[in-house]
């Protein structure tokens, strides 16, 4: 009796089991061939000397051209075949031309014999190897007969079968560690780390502490609370493209207001082209400063769009604090500053240091604002804008794939601290 | 101490606010009048503190007719100190410099009502002086935040509205003229939806959102579903990937997707699109979904189980139902996404047939292309998404602070 009972329920699992795995089927093999899949091959193609122009694989280009006149009985006429490897850089192997001579001639000759051959009308020349950037010419006389009739038999109606194999950088086994040599060793490889952790640091601390002001701020119940609280969400749902470029509208050197208004008030002599300046001089108390403008215009729209973010999670977390503790803290004679040290504080570190590091990974990764504010020029160059810049800009994907490596490489250290923080906080 | 008075503190927060109302509506004079105003803080330095002093030394008898009298004095004030002349404005102005006058004394007396409401003017304790300072720093601290939101958007929708010429002749005129006519007006808007084909780009951002969104629920609420509910070996391994997956950015795979779609021509395509999209929304969606699930209770399934339905009866009769409002923001919520996605978009469209909104306002970034039309393309991307967001914005918020920490 209990055996049949343990079958049944083993059946159950078994067959629970089985559903599982056909609900989550589709999500597995979805994320597997776009992400997991692409994720390896960026790892494949780190290691491959491969550019834009190998997208675009080699291939012979023929072309059919005849010569002299072929309804004239008494003369000889050419068929020629010039043929040249379209790529730069790869051989072809193996290349071998087909073409049917028409019923109307006789072949008188074939250049080059050794290559070349007529069976049954069929000429094939097996050329065996093209080498890169060479071409060369198969030449073929003619001459007609007396079946030869004008509409039928032209030479260039039918069209020259080419066939050969060559190797493709993508597939082969050949590898290397050049992308990564070129990577590290370049001059900017430090800059483009400290932009990046400047960047990330700067702006996810900023957006949190924001985002903790403005959730202090909406705490308190007002007339048109929910309205405000609406409206400070805009700037992280409205597309990045829009708000982008209104900014760069807003603090354009030429035509833009934030520009033109300083120099109205008398604040600067000239306008200042903020996100294409890398430093400016600031001067405090005689002490000259380097400043990075435009390093930190990217910051402050970073700050700008995210600390919504931030204030949404801090708001809703301390909403569902307890009043009665903020109570008997005032008749404990408590002062509000005290309150928010001793106990908002506090309680909220939890939500704030898991909010840090998510956000910290996320502002790492980002591309899209830093690309559109200043194309990733005048100091603000992250990783992320480095992948583009060498695979895109430079045309060498292998480069551009070895910086996303180290990227996944950075973005895997912070998942798993990531991971062993939260196992303390739910959320 | 003196700084222990409340004399003081309303002293000075006459002050501060006077400088920051005088401040601000010269900037929106300078804005709405669209001709230089000049900035003198000296006479308010001295106006905002005495307003300040007047409001803490008659806070007992307050009434309507006695704040209406005092903003009254604070304009005649400011008007005298500056010799009929504040701003150094022209002649023609004097109504729109008389308001700003007025709305200037307005809202300082306002602020000071605000922040000083029951001070006694006497010896503060700690804990009154605290107050008075948080008091005083929301004002602020609100206004400011708003401020800084909204401008961006207001600056997107001015410059939409004008014509190239006002926009270089004076670039801080940010008003609009309402007198033009709608065609003047909607000039940048006109031209964009007939020479630019923005009305094919709106349609294929719907077409490949709403996919998106269709995709991405019809995978993630089995898969959800399961996670939560059914006992699966190395779940916790699974849901570790989930999370792991979603932290992944696009530009990590932009290369081999770009090699990858190249060969098997789907890059250029909108296909191309609604396969990849989906792929980065799932694991957000599922990651959102399991939540929900799990938090509904399992003792409705065993009762369900019981009276003899299967699992996907469960999902599409108990499940489903039950979670629509969790289904609807988690739907918003991928939508957005979708909506605003940059890079793939970039990346993989050449056609301007096929451009989605955000790669069709790529493509308006040059110099040969107006800056109004550029922004007119940003208030059409924006729109769709501030309506949605308008109109659902307690199941957007719910969506955003379950999975909105990516983005």
């Amino acid at each position: 009796m209990t055996n049949i009972k343990k079958k049944n329920k083993n059946n159950l699992l078994e067959k629970e089991k089985k559903l599982g795995l056909i609900l989550l089927l589709p999500t597995i093999l979805i994320v597997l061939s776009v992400v997991i899949f692409p994720l390896l091959a960026n790892f494949w193609i780190s290691f491959k000397p491969v550019s834009l122009g190998d997208l675009r694989p080699p291939k012979l280009i023929v072309k059919e051209r005849i010569k002299g006149n072929l309804s004239d009985k008494s003369q000889i006429a050419e068929i020629q075949y010039r043929y040249r490897n379209s790529s730069i850089k790869y051989d072809l192997k193996n290349v071998i031309i087909k073409d049917i001579i028409p019923n109307g001639f006789i072949v008188k000759d074939l250049q080059p014999a050794q290559l070349c051959r007529i069976k049954l009308k069929e000429l094939t020349c097996n050329l065996n190897n093209v080498s890169s950037k060479s071409s060369g010419k198969i030449i073929v006389k003619i001459h007609k007969n007396d079946q030869w009739q004008k509409e039928l038999d032209n030479p260039k109606k039918t069209k020259p079968l080419v066939t050969f194999s060559s190797k493709n950088v993508l597939t082969s086994f050949e590898f290397n560690t050049e992308n990564f040599k070129k990577v590290f060793s370049a001059s900017e490889f430090f800059e483009v780390l400290k932009v990046s952790f400047y960047y990330t640091i700067f702006g996810t601390a900023g957006a949190l502490l924001v985002g903790l002001l403005a959730a202090q701020i909406l705490q308190k119940s007002f007339r048109g609370r929910s309205i405000v609280r609406g409206l400070l969400l805009f700037p992280y749902v409205s597309p990045v493209i829009a708000v982008a470029f209104a900014w760069v509208i807003l603090f354009d050197p030429f035509s833009g207001i934030i520009n033109s208004m300083l120099v109205q008030m008398n604040v600067i002599d000239k306008p200042i082209n903020f996100f294409g300046q890398k430093y400016t001089d600031i001067i405090i108390f005689g002490y000259v400063f380097r400043f990075p403008l435009a390093l930190s215009m990217v910051i402050a729209f970073e700050i700008w769009r995210y600390f919504p973010l931030s204030f949404l999670f801090i708001l809703a977390r301390m909403q569902s604090f307890p009043e009665e503790v903020y109570d008997a803290a005032k008749m404990d004679g408590a002062s509000p500053f005290q309150q928010f040290i001793y106990i908002s504080l506090p309680f909220l570190i939890g939500i704030m240091s898991i909010l840090f590091l998510l956000r910290f990974i996320w502002t790492f990764n980002k591309f899209d604002d830093i690309f559109l504010l200043t194309g990733g020029n005048a100091g603000t160059r992250t990783f992320t804008v480095n992948v583009y810049e060498q695979a895109f800009a430079i045309s060498n994907l292998g480069a551009g794939a070895a910086v996303a490596v180290v990227i996944f490489i950075f973005l895997l250290t912070f998942s798993l601290l990531f991971m062993r923080y939260s196992k303390k906080e739910t959320f | 101490m003196f700084w222990k008075y409340g004399l003081f503190f309303s002293i000075l927060s006459g002050g501060i606010w006077g400088i920051f109302w005088q401040i601000f509506f010269t900037l929106v004079g300078i804005l709405t009048l669209g001709t230089p105003l000049s900035l003198e803080l000296s006479q308010i330095m001295i106006i905002g503190p005495l307003a300040g002093f007047i409001y803490i030394k008659s806070q007992k008898f307050l009434s309507i007719k006695f704040h209406l009298t005092a903003i009254i004095i604070i304009s005649f004030l400011i008007y005298i100190s500056h010799l009929g002349n504040p701003y150094h404005a022209g002649d023609e102005n004097q109504l729109i410099i008389f308001i700003l006058i007025l709305s200037t004394s307005f809202f300082i007396w306002v602020s000071l009502n605000h922040s000083l409401y029951n001070l006694s003017p006497g010896k503060l304790s700690k804990h009154d002086i605290e107050s008075f300072l948080i008091k005083f720093m929301w004002g602020i601290g609100l206004i400011i935040l708003i401020l800084i939101t909204l401008i961006p958007f207001y600056i997107m929708i001015m410059t939409s509205l004008k014509n190239q010429q006002s926009l270089i002749l004076n670039p801080l005129d940010l008003s609009v003229n309402l007198n033009t006519d709608f065609k003047t007006l909607f000039n940048s808007y006109i031209e964009l939806f007939t020479n630019f084909n923005f009305h094919l780009f709106l349609i294929n951002s719907f077409i490949v959102s709403c996919t998106t969104v269709i995709i991405t629920l019809f995978f993630s609420i089995p898969g959800a579903y399961a996670l939560a509910r059914l006992r699966i070996p190395n779940k916790k391994i699974f849901s570790g990937a989930v999370i792991l997956i979603y932290l992944i950015p696009s530009i990590v795979l932009i290369i081999p997707l770009y090699i990858i779609f190249s060969y098997m021509g789907l890059r250029n395509s909108l296909f191309g699109l609604m396969l990849v999209y989906p792929a980065t929304t799932i694991p957000v969606a599922l990651y959102m979904l399991r939540g929900y699930f799990s938090a509904l209770s399992s003792e409705i399934d065993d009762a369900a189980l019981i009276d003899g339905l299967s699992r996907v009866q469960i999902i599409l009769k108990i499940a489903i139902p039950l979670s629509k409002p969790a289904i609807v923001s988690v739907g918003l919520y991928v939508f957005m996404i979708a909506w605003n996605e940059f890079l793939i978009a970039f990346m993989f469209l050449d056609d301007p047939n096929i451009f989605t909104l955000s790669r069709g306002i790529m493509s308006l970034n040059s110099s040969e292309i107006p800056q109004q039309h550029l922004m007119a393309g940003a208030v059409i991307a924006t729109i769709p998404v501030m309506v949605i967001f308008l109109y659902l914005e307690k199941f957007l918020i719910s969506g955003l602070s379950a999975g909105g920490v990516k983005g």
